[in-house]
């Protein structure tokens, strides 16, 4: 059944899908990474407020972000950002945002809701005596949270935050519905380019399966020395 | 800068000519639960069989079990999709892939999608199960065996019948990801709820109402699963016992 199994497409492909796909795979990522945690713990913040409509306006965000597809919400913000862009910038037109910037957007806002219920956990694992304790030393909100709060929560959720960026890290592969050419898109370009789908796929499938399989690894490796420390 | 809103589009007529816009997205709507509700059977089969197995004291078991649980979790859900469409009949004997390779249109991109939902949320049911009956105190299994029971016994009547309940709520997400992670299955040409609102996004210049009506689909199937599984919660709950199988978790 391998017969007819060419390995040399491949290699010839090699730098087109490390230089061109793997590195907009994991821009994308790192970005989407960065926007999502900072977004995600504002949002964590804002949901554990006592102001009510803040509160409400991030469980209703954060509720309407987990209820639908990602791919759904990839064509949302496709056509969406173009004319929210226009609107800020009081332009007569939608103005043009180019497929990165709304992917980043996209994975950005989509991934802070997931970030949010992860940092909203990290935050709750926190006694409230500490909260009191920093409020009676006479910190205010921000400091409260910047010093004593945020710092252990982000040390107890490190697992899950990386365990999620992992799951980003594979998701990004749906961009494919918007034809950009990150790692998979690269491969499938030259899959159909050469009638090579198996091999592309299926080479696709292994890289994709050891970068994961080794973060997720490290991942156990670093969850079970930090709870050996608390 | 104007958008021009149609709330109306829904009731004008298809470019298939068959029905309304409407229809298109309900006929999505269709597709989308056929397709979830298939893949939740193979996923609730073989991820409970697969997570049970990775709790036994049988070594290769587990190790199985393991290595099934990281394939299925470490590729992308879209990469696995194309595996089962475009690999997978090139793979098995030519008779096979041409057969599977006619089948009529829709179902040629729905037993995909559905095999590779089910495989693919298997392998996170598995992780449940083995946290559901992890969960439970030691002391119980070793109970079971003080009376007498096998170890198949010992899973039948005393553990599992626990840690099923314990994992009910986790299961309820999972069917929940397996509705919305089957619009994935429009990559391979399934025209269920998204493909559909797309579809109609790209005849009619409605952008924003049909992602719309897609959204409030999706958030009203939610709602029902939320509510079947709370019933199903509530019929099968052990008066006094309260369970659960752990703390946050990632998701997608």
């Amino acid at each position: 059944m391998f017969a007819g199994f060419d390995l040399d497409v491949i290699q010839r492909s090699l730098p087109y899908l490390f230089r061109e796909g793997m590195t907009f795979t994991l821009t994308l990522t790192a970005l989407a990474m960065s926007g999502g945690v900072v977004f995600g713990t504002l949002l964590a913040m804002m949901r554990l407020s006592s102001l009510g409509p803040l509160s409400w306006f991030a469980g209703g965000y954060v509720n309407l972000m987990r209820s639908i597809p990602l791919v759904l919400v990839i064509f949302w913000f496709y056509f969406l950002v173009p004319w929210i862009g226009g609107w800020i910038i009081g332009a007569d037109r939608p103005i043009q945002v180019g497929a990165f910037w709304s992917s980043v957007i996209t994975f950005t806002l989509f991934e802070a809701a997931y970030y949010c219920e992860i940092m909203r956990a990290g935050i709750q694992s926190i006694p409230r005596g500490q909260v009191s304790a920093g409020y009676a030393l006479g910190l205010n909100y921000w400091q409260t949270m910047g010093k004593i709060v945020l710092p252990q929560a982000f040390r107890n959720m490190t697992p899950v935050l990386l365990t999620q960026t992992i799951i980003l890290f594979q998701d990004t592969s749906l961009v494919y519905v918007l034809s950009i050419t990150d790692f998979l898109g690269a491969a499938s370009k030259v899959a159909q380019r050469d009638g090579r789908l198996i091999e592309m796929y299926l080479f696709v499938a292994v890289v994709y399966f050891i970068i994961s399989f080794a973060a997720s690894y490290s991942v156990r490796r670093l969850q079970a020395r930090i709870a050996i420390v608390r | 800068m104007k958008y021009n809103w149609n709330w109306l589009i829904f009731w004008e007529p298809a470019p298939d000519g068959v029905g309304v816009y409407l229809s298109w997205l309900i006929s999505g709507l269709g597709w989308t639960v056929g397709t979830a509700l298939a893949a939740w059977v193979i996923a609730l089969v073989l991820g409970a069989a697969v997570g049970t197995l990775r709790t036994t004291p049988i070594r290769w078991a587990v190790r199985l079990g393991n290595m099934y649980v990281e394939l299925f979790r470490n590729i992308p859900l879209l990469v696995q999709m194309f595996l089962w469409y475009f690999v997978l009949p090139e793979l098995v004997p030519t008779t096979i892939g041409d057969a599977i390779k006619q089948l009529a249109p829709p179902w040629g991109s729905y037993w995909p999608a559905v095999l590779c939902l089910g495989f693919y949320t298997s392998a996170r049911v598995a992780e449940q199960t083995r946290a559901g009956i992890n969960s439970l105190p030691r002391g119980q299994s070793m109970a079971g065996t003080a009376l007498g029971l096998t170890l198949p016994q010992t899973y039948r009547y005393v553990l599992l019948p626990m840690a099923f309940r314990i994992v009910l709520p986790p299961l309820t997400s999972e069917f929940m990801n397996i509705i919305k992670n089957s619009a994935v299955a429009l990559t391979i040409g399934l025209v269920e709820l998204t493909s559909r609102a797309r579809a109609m996004q790209e005849f009619s210049f409605q952008v924003f109402e049909a992602f719309t009506a897609a959204t409030v689909i999706y958030i009203l199937l939610n709602i029902v699963v939320v509510i079947l599984m709370r019933f199903v919660e509530k019929k099968v709950a052990v008066p006094g016992f309260i369970g659960s199988a752990g703390g946050p978790q990632a998701g997608h």
